[in-house]
């Protein structure tokens, strides 16, 4: 998996600081927008680590996500010190406990087993009063957050999510130069081979699994503070294939692909019913026209 | 009363079965698709719904819930040939995660054209007069003609797909088709003729599914999600490409999931999916996989 | 030192390979040799772990690793090369040949680049195969007799004390396989060497010993010249004689 060139660096840092100065020229409705895509991106980021990173597709990734974003309505308003880590600790030990079962498989029924892993996950929070409901709660922020006024709380959580992004950005740049991330990478070229090696790739993918689970209960955790309001469908197979789209969509083939693909989709999905009502027609044409058509992703363009 | 709870557990237990075998018309087509083509197909819960619409739309047109049986058949069928032949062909050669897309995308399509040609609404479909009556089985407990119909039906079906498979050249051809994808050509099998064979069987199958059910659960948008996951879980339960393991394998999840629906509905879901960790951690390859 | 006794492994009806014994040992080159369908890639795979045996035993420096998978026999010091060329063609020359020798490697969260044994381990193959100078290139960009030493410099850099050699000249010309022939006699003098291969006048220039193998069993045993001299091996297998 690539990183972006050192062109393309600057052009995520010029991003990255267009977005931080949005407070200044920005609506508080845009800001808003700007954090559902910078909260996509590090879903689609976190799933990143094992399609792009180890070659491997799972559907339960949103249930991950939506574990993070749960565990702050769980745990009640506390401070953001106690609710990252417990979302990411959360997130990280069911990812483990369902790696563990569903790696046992491979291609069809990997994708398959954790398809409906996923969907467990689902139901716990939408069949179960675990989660208060199968209509969605609303989140009790912790007390800091009314220190803030109302009218700032966007460019606060703009600023909080930027922040979040780009820490999880870097610690995965750094991790796939690891001797861990060449593994993976391995994995994902030739795992037989990586076998014959003597590599321990059962342990190696469970590793990136966690992992990858703990960063997209990050995710969750950030939407559920920004929106204060979550849903049992945030752990729907379908936001699975949202994020995996969102990494087609940039690029498979680099890790900074999702944050481009998951900007696109915001975008779209603002812009699209500018034009139709028929939602679902453009999302199926965007999906088919992506995979058929965008070799390399948006950030191939131009390499 | 102790008869109103035996006769509460029977219809139940009989729901079970009766709903076990429409996913075992689901998820047989799935196995097989997986197994002799190793190609994903999400967009599979979608035959269902429209299959169900169909019946609906013809049942409206001819006044007549009898037509819509074949009718979902013969659509089946020519709607998987042509699935088959215009994308699913190229679809084998990709990706995962392409394919993931490329069938979520045809959910999406699914949907939206069901919409365009019929609607979004949730309609009801009447139960043929011939069969909208209640038969005494046992003591004070009837159930109704329609269900039993439509057990024997997916009996007679799954015991034709047995006779098939087990007994004619072209099911032999299959079989090994699905033991062995890659050795389909040097076996000297037609392997373009297999694909569409399977595929327009098992989108008929699906189909077939959605018309049977359309009486008992109406027909509403997204109907086909509930049949999706767990079809993914009767294929995983029962092992890619054997249709022994979907029959009983469906059986089984859907008792599991109407029994757990009807007693401790918030476990359903759950212990469903808890059936196939379990099956996982004993026997990754299937229950009833062979070898 | 390697050591198979009463191999056997069935698929089905068919039994591939049955009741073959044999020693692998440091400084000897061990050749196994028979028609198509003999059963010597089922022996190979019998030994690297990608298969189970139905019977019999296989102890590796007295320890029995029968039932150890393919991962951790290439951990215990079996390494093997692949008949068809099974490596990472996007991936470098040296990446391919680093990922082998950094199994070895603790401390998995080091930075790749900064470790410097499994670099100096793989450039150590790739010089000791032959392939020193095209570190940084793709793998893909390689020639069918580069990808062959590749597979061989793979294999070496987890270093093994067993090595299992499938048909490495598989595809090669003459122009291609001197370097590995002379390559193969070299690695026997420090590991035990398993060398599967077709080409009669190979075999017959490297091993110290030789294996027949026919319908999964062996045939005869010795050494290349009393197998040479051998009738029963001639009918069988050679067909006419190489003088």
């Amino acid at each position: 998996m690539k990183s972006a060139t050192s062109r393309g660096n600057t052009f995520l840092a010029l991003a990255g600081l267009a977005v931080a100065s949005m407070p200044f020229w920005a609506t508080a409705y845009h800001m808003q927008l700007a954090s559902t895509a910078l909260i996509l991106s590090m879903f689609a980021l976190s799933l990143q680590l094992l399609v792009g990173g180890a070659g491997l597709v799972s559907l339960a990734h949103a249930g991950f996500f939506g574990l993070g974003a749960y565990t702050i309505y769980l745990l009640g308003p506390v401070s953001i010190l106690i609710s990252l880590p417990v979302a990411a600790l959360t997130a990280g030990v069911a990812a483990l406990g369902i790696g563990a079962l569903a790696l046992r498989t491979s291609g069809f029924f990997f994708l398959m087993t954790t398809l409906a892993f996923g969907q467990m996950l689902f139901f716990l929070f939408h069949d179960t009063p675990l989660g208060g409901g199968l209509d969605g709660v609303f989140i009790q922020r912790p007390d800091t957050i009314w220190t803030i006024s109302k009218a700032q709380r966007p460019t606060v959580f703009l600023l909080l999510n930027l922040s979040v992004l780009a820490a999880m950005y870097a610690g995965l740049w750094l991790l796939m130069r690891t001797l861990f991330g060449r593994a993976l990478l391995g994995i994902r070229a030739n795992e037989h081979r990586m076998r014959a090696m003597g590599h321990p790739v059962q342990r190696l993918k469970l590793a990136a699994f966690t992992v990858a689970g703990m960063l997209a209960g990050i995710a969750g955790h950030m939407a559920a503070l920004t929106d204060a309001f979550i849903a049992p469908d945030l752990l729907g197979w379908h936001r699975s294939a949202e994020a995996l789209l969102a990494i087609l969509l940039g690029g498979i083939g680099f890790l900074h692909g999702p944050i481009l693909g998951a900007f696109a989709l915001t975008l779209l999905e603002e812009l699209s019913p500018l034009i139709t009502e028929r939602q679902r027609l453009v999302e199926g044409a965007v999906i088919l026209a992506a995979v058929l058509l965008l070799r390399r992703g948006l950030a191939g363009i131009g390499r | 009363m102790q008869n109103a709870g035996v006769s509460t557990f029977l219809a139940q237990l009989l729901n079970g079965l009766q709903y076990g075998l429409l996913l075992f018309l689901i998820g047989s087509g799935l196995t097989l698709i997986f197994g002799v083509m190793r190609v994903i197909n999400l967009a599979h819960g979608s035959l269902f719904m429209i299959g169900a619409y169909l019946a609906y739309v013809v049942a409206g047109w001819t006044g007549s819930f009898w037509f819509a049986l074949p009718a979902a058949i013969s659509g089946g069928i020519l709607f998987g040939t042509f699935l088959e032949a215009a994308l699913f062909r190229r679809f084998r050669d990709r990706e995962h995660l392409d394919q993931v897309l490329l069938t979520f995308a045809l959910i999406l399509i699914f949907e939206e054209a069901r919409s365009i040609l019929v609607d979004n609404q949730f309609h009801s479909v009447a139960v043929p007069e011939l069969l909208d009556f209640s038969i005494p089985i046992v003591g004070g407990f009837a159930y109704s003609a329609y269900r039993l119909a439509v057990l024997a039906v997916c009996l007679a079906v799954a015991g034709l797909m047995v006779l098939v498979v087990e007994r004619t050249n072209i099911g032999a051809s299959i079989r090994a088709a699905a033991e062995n994808p890659e050795m389909v050509g040097l076996l000297g099998l037609d392997a373009r003729r297999i694909h569409m064979l399977v595929f327009a069987a098992g989108t008929a199958l699906a189909m077939l599914a959605g018309a049977l059910a359309a009486p008992l659960q109406s027909v509403y948008p997204n109907m086909g999600d509930g049949f999706l996951i767990l079809s993914f879980i009767v294929v995983v339960i029962g092992g890619l490409g054997s249709i022994g393991g979907a029959f009983w394998a469906a059986l089984l999840v859907g008792t599991i999931d109407t029994l757990g629906k009807a007693y401790v509905p918030q476990l359903a879901g759950i212990a469903v999916c808890g059936l196939m960790a379990l099956v996982l951690l004993v026997r990754p390859s299937g229950l009833f996989a062979r070898g | 030192m390697m050591d198979a006794r009463g191999l056997s492994r069935r698929f089905g009806g068919l039994l591939a390979v049955s009741d073959l014994s044999l020693t692998l040992q440091v400084g000897e080159l061990h050749a196994v040799i028979g028609p198509n369908g003999a059963g010597k890639s089922t022996l190979v795979n019998l030994l690297a772990g990608e298969l189970t045996p139905t019977e019999g035993s296989i102890w590796l420096n007295g320890v029995d690793i029968a039932a150890l998978d393919t991962e951790r026999r290439a951990r215990a010091g079996v390494g093997r090369t692949f008949q068809r060329t099974n490596l990472m063609p996007e991936l470098s020359v040296l990446e391919n040949v680093r990922l082998a020798a950094q199994v070895r490697s603790g401390g998995i969260l080091r930075r790749a680049d900064r470790v410097r044994p499994p670099i100096e381990d793989a450039l150590a193959a790739l010089t000791r195969v032959g392939l020193r100078g095209t570190e940084q290139n793709a793998a893909g960009t390689l020639s069918h007799g580069q990808l062959r030493q590749l597979e061989i410099a793979v294999a070496l850099a987890g270093q093994p004390s067993v090595l299992l050699l499938d048909e490495p000249l598989a595809g090669s010309g003459a122009e291609d396989a001197a370097p590995l022939v002379a390559l193969m006699r070299d690695l026997s003098r420090e590991h035990a060497v398993l060398l599967v291969e077709h080409d009669m006048d190979v075999v017959f220039a490297v091993a110290d010993v030789v294996t027949v193998m026919v319908d999964g069993r062996m045939l005869a045993r010795g050494t290349p010249g009393e197998i040479r001299a051998s009738a029963a091996v001639r009918d069988a297998y050679l067909g006419h004689v190489v003088a």
